[in-house]
């Protein structure tokens, strides 16, 4: 880029909000495809399996779609909060959190039946991943304390919380001392949709989820509070409204997504508590909002190609011997591409010249 | 050995991948960048510097390989918040997800495996001192950290540079009427800051605990960044606060050993909430941070 530079669009080009996306992506195809040859692997077969073969039959479908349902959940949530400018990075601990209010009816009410069971446990869970996010939310508003550091905190927290339950109190008596809980029963556990898959109800929740995400932030008038708060947050606090209600706002409704997703894991393909839970989700989840552009369609989008990138990777580490880190370390420099490349949405590139002129 | 002369004897030490990381950061915040990607860089700092001294390159250059990783990945950072002028937190967030995939990565051969430590030297005669003597009897990357520190305090207070670094961190547009390159000075104090986590890394894997497990660092990059604000952003509190989490971090290993009886997670969490309690206390002085803080920190400079 030398001799040229950036000037700033009077307007956001919308040709290349859809396009940078492509472009990030291309470039990040680009350089694992080197990393992938200095591994002594064969790129061809690496991408193949890790960014076709996931749609290519039904049943790897159904399983992209049965992990793209807690990305989505989490990352509606985060990007409410992103717009705001309030950095909720917690939804690795919330998400554990509402896994383990969820299992606590099943742990301690083995015998329990009742069409109700899982819809409670969903509920708890949402709950207690609100509950997890609440502390992080009266640090910044009362206390001032910045709250990517306390949720990144709450987040290590949570897994030696769930480290202890698990081989502790919650362990399960006749699980040869493995540290998770008991199965749970029939009724506590989410419906499946389709006959021989695990996509479960919960997917329609994260769509619904994603709807009214899409309402609070592109129609509602405090959806609109939150943006601008984000935008100019000395005008917004001239104008009357609260940076506090922001936070809290922004907190609650991240925790209560990322708790919902947690107790659909557990509740749904899981069926135990166990230490798979924490897997990632909630950072994956940062990636997925980013690159979904904070807006509740893209993130649709991005969550389901995230959720075909695990998958895919999970493929790959089959057919073409990828270590399972590949695939984060895709995901983080698909991130790094996608902020480099979203610069020419808001700036173009001039020649000297034309500058001068 | 008592409880007391084992938290003395080993702080330091435990110190130093808080200090390291943290004096690090300072220095880039000061210049008025805010690298969230911390903990990833460590973590690439620490699998580069341990593959280095298990295939026998020494200590000395299992430092330099690891510095020079993450100084290098603190470049991808710098480019995309001074030359691409993307959000800083995002960019940061996005280098510390990268930086930890690659040392999951580079690490998969090595679960487990070991590599030796470095030996202690001690000052003759104080380390002998009943209780305190442990005190005085350390490796040499912690005399060498202790003297960087102090380096970098007076370079801070004292020098030209530091005084550059400061003026930009404080006020990029009266610092460039001054003649001075902001982004170029700001890429300097990010690629500083690369290094120093780097360092830190190698220093929690090859020295501390020299043993490879994925994901080891865990979230000592994190608190490193809480000490930046704890310190208010001042060299010297910086040193007290990594100290203080060295023996923090220590008193749960005296604890178990002593046979307290708290469950073994709890005191593994003991950091974390003693930070999320500092970070409070502190935080909630504003005008401490107010005098303190970094008036462009985080914002993009452009003309």
């Amino acid at each position: 880029m030398m001799g040229y530079r950036m000037i700033r669009r009077t307007t956001a080009s919308r040709r290349m909000a859809v396009l940078a996306p492509l472009a990030a992506l291309l470039a990040a195809i680009v350089l694992n495809f080197v990393l992938y040859l200095l591994m002594g692997k064969d790129p061809g077969a690496v991408f193949y399996a890790m960014l076709l073969e996931p749609f290519i039959s039904w049943n790897s479908f159904a399983e992209v779609l049965l992990k793209m349902t807690p990305l989505l959940l989490i990352a509606q949530g985060l990007a409410i909060g992103f717009r705001a400018k309030v950095i909720n990075i917690g939804a690795e601990g919330q998400f554990v959190l509402g896994a383990i209010f969820a299992s606590s009816v099943p742990v301690w009410f083995p015998q329990a039946t009742g069409w109700w069971l899982w819809p409670l446990m969903l509920l708890l869970g949402a709950i207690g991943g609100a509950l997890w996010a609440a502390l992080p939310a009266f640090w910044r508003v009362r206390l001032n304390a910045s709250e990517i550091l306390v949720t990144l905190m709450m987040n290590l927290i949570a897994a030696q919380l769930l480290a202890y339950l698990l081989v502790g109190p919650w362990k399960d008596p006749m699980g040869f001392n493995f540290p998770q809980t008991v199965m749970f029963q029939w009724d506590a556990m989410v419906p499946t949709l389709f006959p021989g898959t695990r996509v479960n109800v919960a997917l329609i929740l994260a769509l619904v989820w994603s709807v009214l995400a899409w309402v609070y932030m592109q129609r509602s008038f405090q959806g609109y509070q939150l943006v601008v708060g984000g935008l100019a947050p000395h005008a917004t606090a001239y104008a009357g409204f609260s940076e506090g209600r922001a936070v809290w706002l922004s907190l609650l409704i991240g925790g209560f997504a990322a708790g919902l997703a947690g107790a659909a894991e557990v509740a749904g393909p899981l069926g135990q508590l166990q230490r798979g839970i924490a897997s990632g989700y909630g950072y994956a989840a940062i990636i997925v909002a980013y690159l979904g552009g904070l807006h509740p369609v893209g993130i649709v989008f991005s969550s389901l190609f995230m959720a075909a990138l695990y998958i895919g990777g999970d493929n790959a580490m089959v057919s073409a011997g990828l270590p399972a880190s590949a695939v984060e370390v895709f995901q983080g420099s698909l991130l790094v591409c996608y902020l480099a490349a979203i610069v020419l949405v808001r700036y173009r590139f001039a020649r000297p010249a034309e500058v001068a002129a | 050995m008592s409880a007391l002369s084992f938290i003395l004897a080993g702080m330091l030490a435990a110190a130093m991948p808080f200090l390291l990381a943290a004096l690090g950061e300072l220095v880039a915040e000061r210049s008025g960048v805010l690298n969230l990607g911390i903990e990833g860089m460590m973590a690439l700092g620490a699998v580069v510097a341990f593959i280095v001294v298990r295939h026998s390159g020494g200590h000395a250059m299992g430092f330099v390989a690891a510095g020079l990783a993450s100084a290098a990945l603190s470049l991808v950072f710098a480019w995309l918040a001074l030359a691409v002028r993307s959000n800083q937190v995002a960019a940061g967030l996005a280098i510390g997800i990268l930086g930890q995939g690659l040392s999951a990565l580079f690490g998969k051969g090595y679960e487990s495996l070991t590599v030796p430590g470095l030996p202690k030297l001690a000052i003759p005669g104080l380390s002998d001192l009943p209780v305190i003597g442990g005190l005085f009897a350390q490796d040499a990357v912690v005399w060498l950290g202790l003297l960087g520190t102090l380096a970098i305090w007076a370079a801070m207070r004292f020098t030209k540079l530091g005084l550059v670094i400061r003026a930009v961190g404080e006020n990029p547009h009266a610092a460039r009427a001054l003649g001075y390159h902001v982004i170029g000075i700001r890429y300097g104090a990010v690629a500083f800051g690369g290094l120093m986590a780097g360092f830190a890394g190698a220093y929690a894997a090859t020295v501390y605990t020299p043993l490879w497990a994925e994901g080891m660092i865990a979230g000592r990059g994190w608190i490193a960044l809480a000490l930046v604000v704890f310190a208010t952003w001042m060299t010297g509190r910086v040193f007290f606060g990594a100290v203080l989490f060295g023996a923090v971090s220590l008193s749960q290993l005296a604890a178990q050993a002593g046979g307290v009886a708290l469950s073994s997670q709890l005191l593994a969490s003991l950091p974390y909430i003693v930070t999320i309690l500092v970070l409070g206390v502190i935080s909630a002085n504003k005008r401490l941070l107010k005098i303190n803080g970094v008036a462009s920190l985080g914002e993009p400079f452009g003309p």
